[in-house]
């Protein structure tokens, strides 16, 4: 179980997350998620031996369809929305050093 | 005026041939014109297409095409709902540009109808907020006191229809996002049972909760939408194969017999002695025309906001993962790829979107999995069975949708915990599955309005439209109109 939240720890999170907080953002987040984890820990107070989890409310599972082939979309469609693109391809920058190449 | 036809009225005059169907449209973006300047509601009017398509129904009644639920009728959509080749942002900078290249099962079905969709309708970034005030694109105002917010998620939504600048509308429910910007706006809002109505084309948020609901003035008309978008679809997995009942004939079953349940969770602290005051009435209404109140007890409603404000956010975590500025949305210039996808993510969301998947991160990352999420899913089941043991001895239960009528902008804005809080009528019915409506039933002494919140079964939303059709046609609170 979490202790106070740190802001390290709020640095490790928003690496995971993918996110560039500014030194502001990280300090603000240290401070919300304390008070956020703070209050959800009252969840310790409940004994869960022997409950399974629910995922889905009604209970439906394992749903098939025939293994039919469908229609996709075309590549047209599924780059229409790109940031940056060539050809039928979405241009990134490198991923690679050029060292390492 | 023409846009206070409701949409079941629309729809038969179209049908019927005394009404072209560009009229209610017309009508609509008038209205929208007079009063979305300063009210809101909208993110992008449809104005040229919705009177193309308007005449595209009317050459459908013309062939003799007859089931045409919803011909005619203007609707306004949620827009993290995908109506292809329009623009779908979310409310969020990362999106502002996206156009959806497909359409949301809802959007096919609202066609098919005949229903004609005229713009798409502002919320909370992402659907994450309680006030519309999270909209990284505009301020949605309040109808009936410009100075309060909405509510929210589907705050544009909510306004829309109050404000009669459409009969009816789409929004998604995660923890209360359809029923309490209805409570706040003196609208009825339906959040159905999860899977009843197929979220594909729905932008996630948090997969196990999002329900995609109508919101209307009147029962009648949520239930003449409800019928059109539910049913199986093979697109969306969670998605139930049950078949769609005749809504309209279930609004018509008796009131009286009726049990409705009262849990003393729902009437604790925090609840405003205005809006007690106008839920108890409105119960003493049901009791007097032969519901029998009988009280019922759930125990874990009170782990409700704890549990939904972990299991939310860690969906929306895995969910949000997708927006890295690689194949659609805002990207940030970057020299490598990590940092594109930092600084894109960094750019494109809002402090609140931030600060879920934040918090949605720390409660799935390693050594703390099974301590809050997992043990979240487990107190999530015993909420559930709550509910099963509480159906045991009533068809609906009923109680406020909020514990205060709408409150001012900047109010809660600072306190992100205080906001999470006031979810705590509402976030039940999306962990347990079950539907819920929102039915107006008062005002405040500041002329703000009250909703009724009424919960049933597992798929029985015919039941718990029922005694809100019931309840409206007893009282006029849904008659009075924002000035």
């Amino acid at each position: 179980m979490a202790d106070a939240v740190t802001t390290e720890e709020v640095r490790h999170i928003a690496t995971l997350a993918r996110l560039k907080l500014s030194d502001a953002e990280v300090e603000r987040f240290t401070r919300e998620l304390a008070a956020i984890i703070g209050y959800v820990e009252k969840l310790r107070e409940v004994d869960v031996t022997h409950v399974e989890p629910t995922a889905h409310a009604v209970g439906a599972h394992n749903v098939f369809r025939d293994d039919v082939v469908q229609p996709s979309p075309g590549a047209a469609m599924a780059m229409a929305n790109a940031p940056q693109k060539q050809n039928e391809f979405f241009r990134v920058p490198k991923v690679l050093d050029q060292d390492t190449v | 005026m023409a846009t206070m036809q409701t949409a079941t009225e629309i729809a038969a005059r179209v049908r019927e041939g005394k009404q072209p169907a560009g009229e209610a449209v017309r009508a609509c973006l008038e209205r929208i014109e007079q009063l979305d300047g300063e009210l809101g509601a909208f993110l992008w009017v449809d104005r040229e297409g919705a009177q193309r398509r308007a005449d595209a129904v009317d050459q459908r009644v013309a062939k003799g095409e007859t089931d045409l639920p919803l011909a005619g009728v203007p609707v306004a959509v949620k827009d993290n709902i995908c109506v292809a080749g329009t623009p779908t942002t979310c409310g969020s900078r990362i999106l502002e540009k996206f156009v959806a290249p497909y359409e949301a099962h809802v959007a096919e079905r609202l066609r098919a109808a005949g229903a004609i969709v005229i713009g798409k309708t502002n919320l909370d970034e992402f659907a994450m907020g309680s006030s519309t005030e999270n909209s990284a694109l505009g301020v949605t105002r309040n109808p009936w006191n410009r100075g309060h917010v909405p509510g929210g998620s589907s705050g544009g939504s909510a306004v829309a229809v109050a404000a009669g600048m459409v009969p009816v509308a789409l929004g998604s429910d995660t923890g209360g996002s359809v029923r309490q910007p209805a409570s706040f706006c003196g609208v009825v809002g339906l959040k159905p049972t999860y899977g009843r109505v197929s979220r594909y084309g729905l932008v996630a948020f948090g997969s196990s909760l999002d329900q995609i609901g109508p919101l209307a003035r009147t029962a009648e008309d949520a239930a003449l939408v409800l019928g059109a978008i539910a049913g199986a679809d093979a697109r969306d997995t969670t998605c139930l194969e049950a078949p769609v009942p005749a809504y309209a004939d279930e609004l018509a079953a008796p009131l009286a017999g009726t049990r409705v349940g009262i849990a003393r969770e729902y009437f604790g602290e925090g609840l405003s002695d205005e809006t007690r005051a106008a839920v108890d009435a409105a119960i003493g209404i049901l009791r007097a025309n032969g519901a029998d109140v009988v009280d019922v007890h759930l125990p874990h409603m009170t782990y409700g906001v704890a549990c939904y404000y972990l299991i939310a956010p860690a969906e929306a975590s895995s969910n949000l993962a997708r927006y890295d500025g690689v194949h659609y949305g805002h990207r940030a210039a970057a020299n490598d790829i990590i940092d594109m996808y930092s600084a894109s993510r960094e750019e494109g969301f809002g402090a609140e979107v931030k600060r879920r998947i934040m918090l949605g991160t720390y409660a799935l990352s390693s050594g703390y999995y099974d301590a809050y999420y997992a043990r979240a899913m487990k107190v999530r089941t015993l909420l559930r069975r709550d509910f099963e043991h509480a159906f045991k001895q009533c068809d609906v239960i009923c109680s406020p949708v909020t514990p205060t009528t709408a409150f001012a902008f900047g109010e809660k804005a600072d306190d992100p915990l205080a906001m999470y809080l006031a979810d705590v009528y509402t976030i039940s019915a999306n962990l347990a599955g079950i539907p819920a409506v929102s039915v107006p039933c008062g005002f405040d002494g500041r002329g703000l309005p009250v909703g009724l919140q009424i919960m049933g079964k597992p798929l029985a939303e015919g039941k718990v439209l029922s005694v809100a059709h019931h309840y409206q046609s007893l009282t006029d609170h849904h008659k009075k109109v924002p000035s």
